[in-house]
């Protein structure tokens, strides 16, 4: 039976934070019972197009999807089971902040089959968090942290961010001591990217466009600092214990995150909610991301419909495109892409089409070739986007 | 049937810019009746996109109408309109040859400018009688009085009955109608002399070949003469003649003296037939041709080279079209490490250049980079030879340079009093020689300079504008050269020398522009996976240095869930920059850069 991976998305917020640009928000107890009513509806129908599917890796990501009731959480979970095989050995992850998950909570996650719990900490400095427009303390999330491991979650991951504005390479370390000292399975540690549209983009936009191009900046750390910020984050980690394997992410040996990789090596997964991205047979789609539309379009949803009627955008990948993702995607993983495993998709050698490339950037020692595994070095994963803007195809 | 020379008025309209010439020449034509108004398009003279866009008039345009006059009698108008652009002076001048009077266009609230006085002392010396007219009196601002002193005051041109028109609404354009008539003389010259006659346009069509514009002085042309450019020495035999319709061509029996028309001759080259030559009958040539003719040699010189080198030939092909229309455009190959295989052009000047430049990107499709500017420098040698140099790197080793000289210009700067302080600060600084200031008015004054054109190609104009709030007009022309001392500025990236940055400089400016190009580069090169030193250098001496440190980190840590989409839009953004880039030894430079160091004085 073909696995794949499904994701869930939850557009709840207590409150957005200050540099969030996730598809999110706050809304009122009314929408979230509607929401959770399409969601199911958009699960049944998913199970109904998609036969013979067995479900590896269930992803419930936000928005905060652990601000919804736990009495929801229930219902579309109950759908997933009604609509699809679930696999016994499946990673069925939840992404919670800390305030917002009380014990009752935890356990009814557990009843129905959750078994990981992301935890958005992004700093253990209080005057961080209220920088970013987080709800919550530190000693919040240590609350939160505890009553996880309390109610018997053994597979935890903690997310940090590097290059705060005002972040010292101190203050990194003391977040980084007390993730670490807690001892999670999983750390996730994003580079703080200033995007258009949020609160932080009308502060720091000019202090962004400085920092890139190298000059002194005013609130965010300069290009050296957030480059050491960004290395100490990785050789602290390593040495903890925590070894990376993709470029933000670091686990305890054997602890990845199994529907993360899905992603890198480009294996099929279903989205659900809006704004949700699914990878079918090679057609690259996503969701409708009005909420409105989306609760309209679903309550139309009839079997045997054209796959789906909530995309709002789908598209065939090519062959060509098809081997780009291979590469983009793959090298984000320390352990890279296997020679063979690009034969075997594309029925050619990867020297034919990637040979220039890869010679250029063996060349500038950004990357790899050993026996058949090509990587990004470590000087690759620091420079990943001009490394990896090297495998878009000419059209 | 002869035409009745006495009903013939061969005239031009000469103007500032924006002082309403294109928009009275509209009017004239819509009011004569050749085309409703429902067919003009506005501004019918100037019938290329750019010239519509811009607002000036590039080509030499003629048109010629009947005016039925309030004596009962017809008239037939031949209007030429002038190119509007001291790019263009020498054209300007053989259109007004053509003519036998002029229509001075001011504008009622800004009066007299420096092109005003510079057409209008073109047209004097000509000849022409000149009928001034005042337009825009519809505008709030307009002093029509005033500027009517100011025409009698400044120019000696009796003003007091110049008919106050608004162009725009129509409002009195009659009476300039009649003004033609009645104060504009009639054309001279006897049909049965020898052929001479004046080419003042040409331009070449597909189907007909090139299509001569000519004013017949004396004799007249038939279809069917065997006829000879004086100057070029190309004979031709004549296909058709006529006379320009509204954007088309009206052939006719014959042209007579003191008649304005065309002819074709299946000549293949615009060059055969140069504005200013004389044409006459082979075998009954007129005496000696008509004064004036020059071979208008190009003034600024710069590198055209196809973003993408595999359009090379496309490049030469659009080229080669241009030229055929107009024979002040010059070119020819030249190879550039930095840039590859391009052409050296040759312009009658910035605007001529910008103008050039727009035709091949716009109607051809061509992607260009284009390097900076420069003027013909001449070198002399010490083994006694002079050079004439278009392009920077050619120049010789110091060693064999006994001097150097520089093209200059007289200028003419007409300026209200506040500014004068600032425009003589400028000339200053552009290293101009003062000659004179007189005020033609209590608040407005002409400065005279004597200007090294190098110092004025690029953006003298904007400075002007700016340091003048808009108040000061300039016009300027070729005074020769003058020895100078230049020094050749080379540019270094990664110890390599890009020759498409290298030009030549006044010695005392060298440091300047150095520093401020280096600054420039650094902000446009972008970063490497190694640090690149930038270096402004003249001869092996570095003057100035910049330094654009490696790139240590690029990485987009954030994860959007399974957004693929949105990953792969940032690295194709990424890979679109690289595409614009010019490979110099192991330096991407992406093709803005070449452009910017034009645009130094900006900030």
């Amino acid at each position: 039976m073909k696995e794949i991976g499904l994701y869930i998305h939850i557009p709840f917020c207590m409150k957005k934070c200050d540099y969030c640009d996730f598809l999110s928000g706050v809304y009122d107890e009314r929408m979230q019972e509607a929401y959770t009513r399409s969601l199911c509806q958009e699960i049944l129908y998913g199970g109904q197009q998609l036969k013979s599917v067995a479900v590896s890796s269930i992803y419930i990501g936000g928005g905060t999807p652990s601000w919804l009731d736990a009495e929801y959480m229930e219902m579309i979970m109950n759908a997933v089971y009604q609509a699809f095989t679930v696999l016994p050995s499946a990673e069925i992850s939840i992404e919670c902040n800390p305030g917002t998950v009380t014990k009752e909570k935890f356990d009814t996650y557990r009843r129905i089959g959750i078994n990981r719990i992301s935890i958005g900490l992004q700093s253990a400095n209080d005057d961080e968090l209220k920088l970013l427009g987080r709800v919550h303390t530190y000693n919040r999330f240590l609350h939160t942290y505890d009553l996880a491991r309390k109610c018997g979650f053994y597979n935890i991951n903690v997310d940090v961010m590097t290059g705060l504005p005002g972040q010292t390479l101190e203050k990194l370390m003391y977040t980084l001591d007390a993730v670490t000292g807690l001892r999670p399975e999983h750390i996730s540690a994003y580079a703080l990217i200033v995007e258009e549209g949020t609160p932080f983009y009308d502060r720091y936009k000019f202090d962004a466009v400085k920092q890139h191009a190298g000059m002194e900046t005013e609130f965010l750390p300069n290009e050296d600092l957030e480059y050491q910020l960004y290395k100490m984050t990785q050789h602290v980690l390593s040495e903890r214990g925590y070894r990376q394997y993709e470029i933000s992410n670091y686990a305890r040996e054997g602890l990845e995150c199994e529907h993360n990789k899905i992603y890198w090596k480009r294996k099929p997964y279903l989205g659900v909610g809006i704004g949700a991205a699914s990878l079918l047979d090679d057609v690259r789609a996503s969701n409708v991301r009005d909420i409105y539309e989306y609760l309209e379009r679903c309550e139309k949803l009839r079997a045997g419909d054209e796959f789906s009627p909530l995309w709002d955008s789908a598209t065939k990948l090519t062959r060509h495109e098809a081997m780009e993702e291979f590469m983009f995607l793959g090298l984000r993983m320390n352990c890279g892409v296997m020679r063979e495993d690009f034969e075997k998709t594309f029925g050619c050698n990867i020297e034919g089409v990637y040979g220039d490339v890869l010679k250029k950037l063996r060349g500038e020692e950004l990357l790899t070739i050993e026996g058949g595994r090509i990587y990004l070095t470590e000087k690759g994963m620091d420079l990943s986007n001009y490394a990896l803007a090297e495998f878009l195809l000419e059209k | 049937m002869a035409v009745d020379q006495s009903k013939i008025r061969n005239f031009c309209i000469v103007a500032h810019i924006d002082h309403g010439k294109s928009t009275l020449a509209d009017r004239i034509i819509e009011m004569t009746g050749l085309l409703t108004s429902r067919e003009m398009q506005s501004q019918v003279l100037d019938n290329m996109d750019l010239e519509r866009e811009r607002g000036i008039t590039i080509k030499s345009q003629a048109v010629r109408i009947i005016y039925k006059a309030k004596d009962g009698e017809e008239y037939i108008f031949n209007l030429i309109d002038t190119p509007g652009h001291v790019d263009f002076n020498y054209e300007v001048s053989r259109s007004l040859a053509a003519c036998d009077g002029a229509i001075l266009v001011v504008d009622a609230a800004q009066g007299i400018e420096a092109q005003t006085l510079a057409n209008v002392y073109l047209a004097l010396d000509h000849d022409l009688e000149v009928l001034p007219v005042i337009n825009k009196i519809d505008l709030p601002s307009a002093e029509p009085q005033r500027v009517k002193d100011e025409i009698e005051d400044v120019i000696g041109l009796e003003a007091q009955d110049a008919p106050l028109i608004s162009a725009k609404t129509g409002l009195n354009v009659e009476e300039v109608l009649e003004q033609i008539v009645t104060r504009l003389p009639a054309p001279d010259g006897d049909p049965k002399s020898e052929l001479q006659a004046l080419i003042f346009d040409s331009l070449y069509d597909a189907y007909k070949g090139v299509i001569v514009f000519c004013r017949i002085k004396e004799g007249t042309l038939r279809a069917g003469d065997e006829v000879q450019m004086m100057a070029t020495g190309a004979t031709a035999d004549v296909v058709e003649v006529g006379y320009f319709g509204a954007g088309q061509f009206i052939p006719c029996d014959e042209l007579s003296a003191g008649m304005v028309g065309y002819m074709t001759a299946s000549i293949k080259n615009v060059k055969d037939t140069r504005v200013g030559d004389t044409i006459t009958h082979r075998k009954k040539p007129c005496a000696k041709p008509l004064p004036g003719y020059k071979k208008v040699n190009p003034m600024v010189y710069c590198g055209l080279y196809p973003t993408d080198g595999a359009k090379y030939p496309d490049l030469r092909d659009a080229l080669e079209k241009l030229q055929l229309n107009d024979a002040a455009l010059q070119f020819e190959p030249e190879t550039s490490v930095a840039l590859g295989f391009g052409f050296r052009c040759g312009f009658l000047g910035l605007l001529h250049l910008e103008i050039i430049q727009e035709r091949l990107e716009r109607e051809y499709n061509l992607d260009l980079v284009t390097t900076a500017p420069g003027v013909v420098y001449r070198v002399y040698k010490t083994d006694g030879t002079m050079i004439e140099l278009t392009n920077p790197s050619n120049l010789p080793d110091p060693s064999e340079i006994d001097y150097m000289e520089e093209p200059v210009v007289e200028a003419e700067i007409m300026v209200t009093s506040e500014y004068i302080g600032a425009i003589m600060d400028l000339c200053q600084e552009r290293r101009g020689t003062y000659i004179s200031m007189e005020y033609m008015e209590e608040t407005r004054a002409l400065i005279k300079y004597v200007l090294p054109l190098n110092e004025i190609i690029y953006d003298f104009f904007d400075a002007l504008k700016s340091r003048s709030r808009g108040y000061a007009s300039f016009d300027y022309e070729m005074k020769g050269y003058v020895k100078s001392d230049l020094v050749k500025l080379d540019i270094l990236i990664n110890k390599e020398e890009v020759d498409a940055l290298s030009f030549i400089v006044f010695s005392g400016t060298a440091y300047e522009r150095g520093r401020k190009m280096c600054e420039k580069l650094k902000e446009e090169i972008p970063r490497h996976l190694f640090e690149i030193p930038i270096q402004a250098a003249v001869g092996s001496k570095v003057i100035a240095r910049e330094t654009v440190k490696a790139m240590r980190k690029d990485v987009l840590a954030k994860c959007y869930g399974g957004d693929i989409t949105r990953k792969k839009k940032l690295l194709e953004k990424q890979k679109e920059g690289k595409k614009r880039m010019r490979q110099v030894g192991n330096v991407e430079i992406p093709q803005e850069a070449f452009m910017s160091v034009l645009k130094l004085d900006e900030d």
